[in-house]
């Protein structure tokens, strides 16, 4: 039956599954509005006396990936780490402004920075697993938030690892330290750690920095998989993965003050990621991603 | 046909024999280095071995503390007063050192409150052993009696300083990307601490403290004031007690020789008692911080 088959048959293979995947992202954005996660109203935060970031408004909708740009110094770490009260661990750090959460002030009186965490995890620039066993740093979360019981948290585990790829690499030596794994398994092994404490949101401060292309490449596939389910907040200087993996982005800058020799970064341009790389209406955006300045 | 020129010798030798003889001149001088390091300890030990070895017998280390002048008796007192008194004052300060240096260096941090008591537990370093001895003989020995306990307690001064700045050391190379990373997840303050920074950290822990009480084991001015020094088995806090240190110091200044030689097979035991605790210290600090892989 075979014996028709062009040795370059194989090669056809490709365009013809080509429209099945075009079809099934065909439409990224409904022509409904997601709905509201984060709203910032007016932010502006300082270290101390530094003003580190002035006057920044935007909104964050739910089973998006938002990337925040920028160059070095511009805030977009600082604004990433007051979105689940991370900036709280700093000395001196201040918020102004409002963060509504789906509508409740992330910090208003009553909020407990750590139910803020429970719901908003964060994954960080360089993978910091707990000197622990594969198991137990994915079961940290589930522990410390009360679950018991060893069939439950084994359950969690596995799913955990099979939602960041990391199941079939890891399933034999779960017991062994984390510390044996590849910088790539790594940042997935933290991934896994986030996800298992369920959370709504993640946030993930230049998730990639530390790894290879291809450990960069497993970790935006496995983005694109979680996307339906979690809402991503992703802070990265590398512009081709923004343009890549985001819906949104969030393109922030240096103002600098000459008269009284200060920095601030501001929020420039937030818009569709597409519309962002392809036809900003910012100047100094445009000059930022197409490689003419930062 | 081209003639071919055969490519240049490629010189690899090296030329740079000045930069050589330096090398070699700088190593020379850290061997030397080495034996004058070595061998104070290893006269030491030797000495200690030689004159002590002859002594050591199981009724010596069981038998009573006889008269000096006495060729009969043991050191089992001493042994059993340095064990009970050590062992009192590591549980008195090991503890209180270990979470005064949690807080110093999880909760305190750099407020002006933390900042003094971690002023004053260098300063306390550095206290000569005698002055706690002194300090305990005021408040104490003065007031109530000479006891085991006193003497515990002037060891426990001396051990808290030592174990509050290892264990806020050990603490300190703790990654404050495990805190966030914890932090994160949802985690209060207190299980961060007990679930991620103490884990991470005890295998330094214990071995600060271990090196901690095998130098509070030896120590002999805080005792000197506070035990008496007596040469009949104790075996309670209360009431005066003796300790190898201190019987090693009656018995090397007395002028008999069988005292003399109970002095040597004391410091034997004292420094294999030392040794042990120092070994036990290398053992759990690379069984808790090495990773398997």
């Amino acid at each position: 039956m075979d014996e028709h088959h062009e040795p370059n048959a194989a090669l056809t293979d490709q365009p013809v599954t080509a429209p099945a995947i075009g079809a099934q992202a065909s439409t990224p954005y409904a022509a409904t509005t997601p709905e509201t996660v984060f709203e910032a109203e007016s932010v502006s935060i300082y270290y101390g006396d530094f003003r580190a970031v002035t006057d920044v408004s935007f909104q964050i909708y739910q089973y998006e990936i938002t990337a925040f740009i920028g160059p070095s110094g511009c805030g977009k770490t600082t604004v990433l780490r007051t979105l689940n009260r991370m900036n709280d661990l700093v000395d001196g750090a201040r918020v102004e402004g409002d963060i509504k959460y789906h509508g409740a002030s992330l910090y208003g009186p009553n909020v407990s920075a750590a139910a803020v965490r429970r719901r908003i995890g964060m994954v960080f620039q360089k993978p910091n697993p707990f000197p622990k066993s594969i198991y137990d740093n994915v079961a940290y979360g589930p522990r410390i938030n009360g679950v018991r019981g060893k069939d439950k948290l084994e359950e969690i585990v596995e799913n955990s690892l099979r939602g960041a790829a990391l199941w079939d690499e890891v399933k034999d030596r779960l017991k062994k330290s984390a510390h044996g794994l590849s910088g790539g398994q790594q940042q997935r092994l933290c991934i896994a750690r986030t996800l298992a404490v369920e959370p709504d949101v993640v946030l993930m401060d230049e998730p990639c920095s530390a790894l290879d292309p291809i450990a960069t490449g497993r970790i935006e596939e496995l983005m694109q998989e979680i996307k339906s389910r979690y809402t991503i907040v992703i802070v990265t200087h590398n512009m081709q993965q923004a343009s890549r993996v985001s819906d949104r982005t969030a393109y922030y800058s240096v103002l600098t003050d000459d008269k009284s020799d200060t920095r601030t970064g501001v929020l420039v341009e937030y818009d569709r990621t597409e519309r962002i790389f392809q036809n900003p209406r910012d100047p100094r955006t445009e000059a930022y991603v197409t490689g003419r300045m930062g | 046909m081209a003639v071919t020129t055969p490519p240049p010798a490629i010189d690899l030798s090296d030329h740079a024999t000045w930069r050589r003889v330096k090398s070699n001149i700088a190593v020379a001088l850290m061997v030397v280095a080495l034996v004058l390091v070595a061998i104070p300890l290893v006269l030491v030990l030797y000495t200690v071995v030689k004159r002590g070895i002859g002594v050591i017998s199981w009724d010596f280390l069981t038998g009573d503390i006889g008269p000096q002048i006495s060729k009969q008796g043991g050191i089992g007192p001493a042994i059993v007063g340095t064990l009970l008194i050590t062992g009192a004052a590591t549980l008195m300060a090991v503890p209180l050192g270990i979470l005064g240096a949690i807080y110093l260096n999880e909760y305190g941090r750099k407020s002006p409150f933390a900042q003094l008591i971690r002023f004053m537990s260098y300063v306390m370093t550095g206290v000569p052993s005698i002055v706690m001895g002194l300090f305990i003989f005021t408040i104490w020995v003065l007031r109530f009696q000479f006891s085991g306990f006193a003497g515990a307690l002037g060891l426990a001064c001396l051990m808290l300083p030592v174990v509050i700045r290892s264990t806020e050391e050990m603490l300190l190379l703790v990654p404050d990307t495990l805190r966030e990373a914890s932090y994160a997840l949802g985690a209060s303050k207190a299980r961060v601490t007990l679930g991620v920074v103490i884990p991470a950290a005890v295998g330094g822990i214990v071995s600060g403290c271990l090196l901690a009480v095998a130098r509070a084991a030896g120590e002999t001015a805080p005792l000197l004031f506070t035990i008496l020094t007596v040469t009949s088995v104790n075996s309670s806090l209360t009431g005066p007690n003796t300790a190898l240190a201190t019987q090693i110091f009656s018995n090397a200044t007395s002028p008999y020789d069988a005292a003399q030689a109970r002095a040597w097979g004391a410091s034997l035991t004292l420094i294999a008692i030392v040794f042990v605790l120092t070994v036990a210290a290398r053992l759990v600090t690379r069984r808790l911080t090495t990773p398997k892989r």
